[in-house]
């Protein structure tokens, strides 16, 4: 079992979202964050007070998945997040080591 | 509009006895029913603009952790002044201090004694009087909004009870006496020819000098200049200054007294003089920093509410469009440039957009009232001369404002304590200070 976790930029949150379904990705967490990486943030001004936001909005994602559909989401999220500008994100594997369905107690592949 | 309805404002001998803000001294004459009820309307506007026009206003402009403290001050002062001005304040504005009357009121009206439904006072207009108790209540707004506007001078960081205190002794040391030097009979500026229509120099250089002064004596904000302080809501900053503009009409159309067409070229010039403004502001800072802000078309529209209020009923319409256009870009000068160059922390910028602005709008006023100008005209007017006059007013306003201030905020800060604590600072005064927050997720 693997957990993705990918930082896209928050337009692009429905695509991936059909994209992953599409494939049979049976759930998603999704969470408005903030950060920085290579794109540069912006300023804003009030009455001549100038702020520097270097902290862009940005969704995060968390899929736990069946590492056999691995390669597959993963392409799924790259295609469908991609707009070629910096600032299209990031995507992070990890393994997991247990998962389980709090309803009825399942666990591991079953519980996905 | 024809010229003829303006010349009892300009017949010498209506002037020299002007008697617009004081007493009846003639009791046969019956209120007129139309001019009764804009004075009960023009209170209620006024009122609109303080709570929640002014809290609005001001609340978005501070840190989400700093929303309810700002809406408290705010409406604890419209409260407090509301019973400070029946109890004593009407009476030392507005009555006959004899020998102190180029300064101050008596105290013959103390918890309004002898005002009745029955009782009346003057107008602009001989023999045209509106019931005394509306005159008492339009001016308690008045008095009011220049005390809250003072609060955001020194926002997110004054102590809630010092505040209060301190209003009450800026109320009774620097409005009554202000208000009684320009609007009441026997005043001294209002003696020397100074116009003030609306309180230009009562209202907005008055308040403005005194958050300027706070600014300064209970210093910057933690984090000044080097954390972002960006406002939390400026949805409800440009609700706030709606609301302040709409109201507007109410403090400077009301201020006629009379329901007429002086009133009308108040209200028309409180429209053009605000929009001017709004476009003049929003224009320069979109050729000078790049964007066109809401925040700046809102600052800009303020400025120009403060502008036209000495001159709503004085100038022509074209006369306050010009006033609105300099008070939109002087004031944003005033917040940006002149702020930063003189480094004090001035949270909402009062000084910028209320004593700036309030400044162009008393000088202006002695410009622009010429009927060469489109001006009504005051009685032997030179525009040299009455500039001048205008300008010993807003000097006078300064430094009376400017002294009582500092005295009374060092007196409170050595007895109370102006200032929170640093850690309650950092915290937010919602919390700390009231026990609530504004916003729960």
């Amino acid at each position: 079992m693997k957990m993705i976790v990918a930082i896209i930029k928050p337009f692009k949150l429905d695509e991936v979202r059909e994209a992953l379904s599409t494939m049979g990705v049976q759930g998603i967490t999704v969470t408005e964050v903030k950060g920085f990486g290579r794109q540069k943030g912006h300023t804003e001004l009030y009455r001549g007070a100038e702020y520097v936001v270097d902290f862009l909005p940005k969704i995060k994602l968390e899929i736990a998945i069946d590492a056999g559909m691995l390669d597959q989401a993963l392409e799924a999220i790259e295609k469908s997040a991609r707009t070629g500008k910096i600032g299209d994100g990031k995507i992070f594997v990890s393994d997991l080591e247990q998962v389980i369905r709090i309803r009825t107690g399942e666990s591991g592949r079953d519980a996905l | 509009m024809s010229k003829k309805s303006f010349m009892p404002f300009v017949l010498p001998a209506l002037l020299s006895c002007f008697p617009a803000w004081a007493y009846a001294e003639n009791a046969a004459s019956l209120p007129d029913k139309g001019d009764t009820t804009w004075m009960l309307l023009s209170t209620l506007l006024v009122i609109l603009m303080i709570v929640p026009g002014l809290s609005l206003f001001y609340g978005g402009l501070v840190r989400a952790k700093n929303m309810l403290s700002v809406l408290s001050q705010v409406f604890a002062i419209f409260a407090l002044v509301s019973i400070l001005w029946v109890v004593y304040g009407y009476t030392l504005a507005f009555g006959d201090g004899g020998g102190l009357n180029w300064m101050i009121g008596d105290l013959s009206k103390l918890f309004l004694a002898g005002v009745t439904p029955d009782s009346t006072a003057a107008t602009f207009s001989e023999g045209v009087v509106i019931p005394e108790l509306a005159f008492v209540a339009f001016q308690l707004t008045f008095a009011a909004i220049t005390v809250a506007l003072i609060v955001g001078g020194f926002a997110e960081r004054i102590r809630f009870g010092a505040l209060l205190v301190f209003s009450a002794l800026w109320f009774t040391f620097s409005y009554l006496p202000v208000a009684h030097m320009v609007w009441a009979t026997g005043g001294f500026l209002f003696e020397k020819g100074a116009l003030d229509f609306a309180g230009g120099t009562v209202v907005h250089i008055n308040a403005g000098i005194a958050a300027l002064v706070g600014a300064i004596v209970i210093g910057k904000r933690i984090g000044y200049g080097k954390e972002a302080m960006a406002p939390h809501n400026l949805p409800m900053t440009m609700i706030g200054a709606s609301l302040l503009w709409v109201g507007w009409f109410g403090f400077n159309a009301g201020s006629n007294l009379e329901a007429n067409g002086v009133a009308a070229l108040a209200l028309l010039n409180t429209i053009v003089a605000t929009a001017a403004a709004a476009l003049a502001w929003m224009f320069a800072e979109w050729l000078w920093r790049g964007k066109p802000s809401m925040l700046g078309i809102a600052s800009g529209a303020i400025s120009g509410l403060v502008a036209v209020t000495p001159a709503a009923g004085l100038v022509g319409p074209m006369g306050a469009i010009i006033l609105g256009v300099a008070a939109g870009m002087i004031c944003l000068w005033a917040v940006t440039r002149l702020k930063k160059f003189m480094g004090y922390d001035d949270t909402l910028d009062v000084f910028g957009i209320h004593a700036v602005g309030g400044i162009v709008g008393a000088i202006g006023t002695g410009i622009f009232v010429s009927p060469a100008l489109g001006g009504v005209g005051v009685d032997g007017y030179s525009m040299g001369g009455q500039v001048i006059t205008q300008a010993t007013g807003v000097l006078i306003t300064v430094v009376w404002s400017g002294v009582v201030s500092f005295v009374l905020f060092k007196l409170v800060d050595a007895t109370m304590g102006l200032r929170v604590p640093e850690e309650t600072e950092r915290e937010g005064l919602d919390t700390a200070t009231h026990g609530e927050r504004a916003y729960s997720v």
